[in-house]
């Protein structure tokens, strides 16, 4: 059951190995909190799906699978969206569409109907949490590395806190801009995927 | 809102790809080849035109007056994968020589989130239906330019040395990040948001 842990966050690893689920990766990380908003919502859906999938498995029947996960799927969506704009409506208005879109994140259905449907709960339950954490950590590293370069702070909470300063007032006021607009996602990721490729191809 | 700065704004501005993040599996899944590009770009915009009219009646005429809003996430993910389905059926036995060309693309499309976010993006932004469906078609066609031009840029790449580790995603993703950059100069030139 380790294993499956490790497994969904490094081998596995929904953004950088798999590349599905890019839409959110690229659009939400502008900033590490955004990025941990969007991370928490994928793992809240991610484990009650594979969870219920897996609960059910013996009785869905093959030809409806899909149909059924789906809706399954936006079930959660629809209770983590609600939930968000209920009570953190702030961060729901940064992630605005992205949220109800976690529903075609095909790295969900791809593990609902991958392992949830063929293994038993407590797995699916570590399978999800690990898949969960590694697209979280993933959005965190890229929501970090774009918000310290693009606005020379971290962990600015609108409203709550306003951040980190991290290199000084000064960079602060001169910062990187680039790195919060697309162009900036497209970067930072291909950046990552290529560190990652070097140290795995390195390690083989 | 003006019909024609909304097509300008969806096709090139908003980019769907490159500004706004949608449907970035297809972009990167099927753009190795020009034509697969221009295939999934046709199949796109049928699809995403189709969906949003239907979307945008379901939504106003039936979810809105039963007070059923809540469930526009279930209805809508439902509602296109069985258009999916059906234009499937519908093309193999109608017109075969449109279902070999669209063939292949056709199922991928379910799970394209551009073509749900463009039906979300339609309700957040309050569009009455012929502004839905400029800005369904004009983001459709912005979808096909930035997916026909990253496959001619992979296409060259193919041959181009590249750095072991980047080879691949990587690459393509810088490639797709200096589009976005010249993408970024039209915002200057309209002035324009939305």
């Amino acid at each position: 059951m380790r294993h499956t842990f490790i497994d969904g966050i490094v081998k596995n690893n929904m953004v950088l190995v798999l590349a599905i689920g890019l839409c959110p990766t690229l659009a939400v990380s502008t900033s590490a909190y955004n990025s941990l908003g969007m991370g928490i919502a994928v793992i809240f859906v991610l484990v009650f799906s594979n969870v219920i999938v897996s609960l059910l498995r013996n009785v869905i029947p093959k030809n409806l699978r899909i149909p059924i996960f789906i809706v399954i799927i936006s079930t959660f969506v629809t209770m983590v969206d609600y939930s968000m704009k209920a009570y953190v409506p702030p961060l729901s208005k940064q992630l605005g569409v992205f949220v109800p879109l976690i529903v075609v994140n095909c790295g969900i259905l791809g593990r609902a109907e991958g392992y949830a449907y063929h293994h038993p709960p407590h797995y699916s339950l570590m399978d999800g949490l690990g898949i969960g954490l590694g697209f979280t950590i993933v959005l965190f590293v890229m929501g970090t590395i774009r918000e310290i370069l693009g606005q020379g702070i971290w962990l600015n909470i609108p409203g709550v806190f306003p951040g980190f300063c991290v290199f000084g007032k000064a960079f602060t006021n001169s910062s990187v801009l680039l790195l919060i607009l697309p162009p900036g996602g497209f970067l930072t990721i291909a950046l990552l995927m290529g560190l990652f490729n070097h140290f795995r191809g390195g390690s083989k | 809102m003006n019909l024609f700065l909304l097509f300008l704004s969806a096709f090139l501005v908003n980019n769907i790809i490159l500004m706004r993040f949608l449907g970035l599996c297809p972009f990167f899944g099927v753009s190795s080849k020009i034509e697969t590009a221009l295939g999934m770009g046709m199949s796109v915009i049928f699809v995403m035109t189709l969906s949003t009219i239907l979307t945008w009646f379901l939504y106003q005429y039936v979810l809105i007056p039963f007070d059923l809003v809540y469930l526009r996430t279930v209805v809508f993910i439902l509602v296109i994968a069985s258009l999916v389905q059906f234009l499937e059926l519908f093309f193999k036995k109608q017109i075969p020589g449109l279902y070999s060309a669209l063939g292949i693309f056709l199922p991928l499309i379910t799970t394209n989130c551009a073509i749900l976010g463009v039906a979300f993006l339609n309700i957040d932004n309050d569009f009455g239906l012929l502004s839905s469906v400029v800005f369904a078609i004009s983001s459709a066609l912005g979808f096909l330019l930035a997916l026909v031009v990253i496959a001619g840029i992979r296409e060259r790449l193919e041959n181009a040395p590249i750095p072991e580790a980047l080879k691949g995603l990587p690459i393509s993703f810088i490639a797709a990040a200096l589009m976005a950059l010249a993408f970024l100069g039209f915002s200057g030139f309209m002035g324009l948001s939305l």
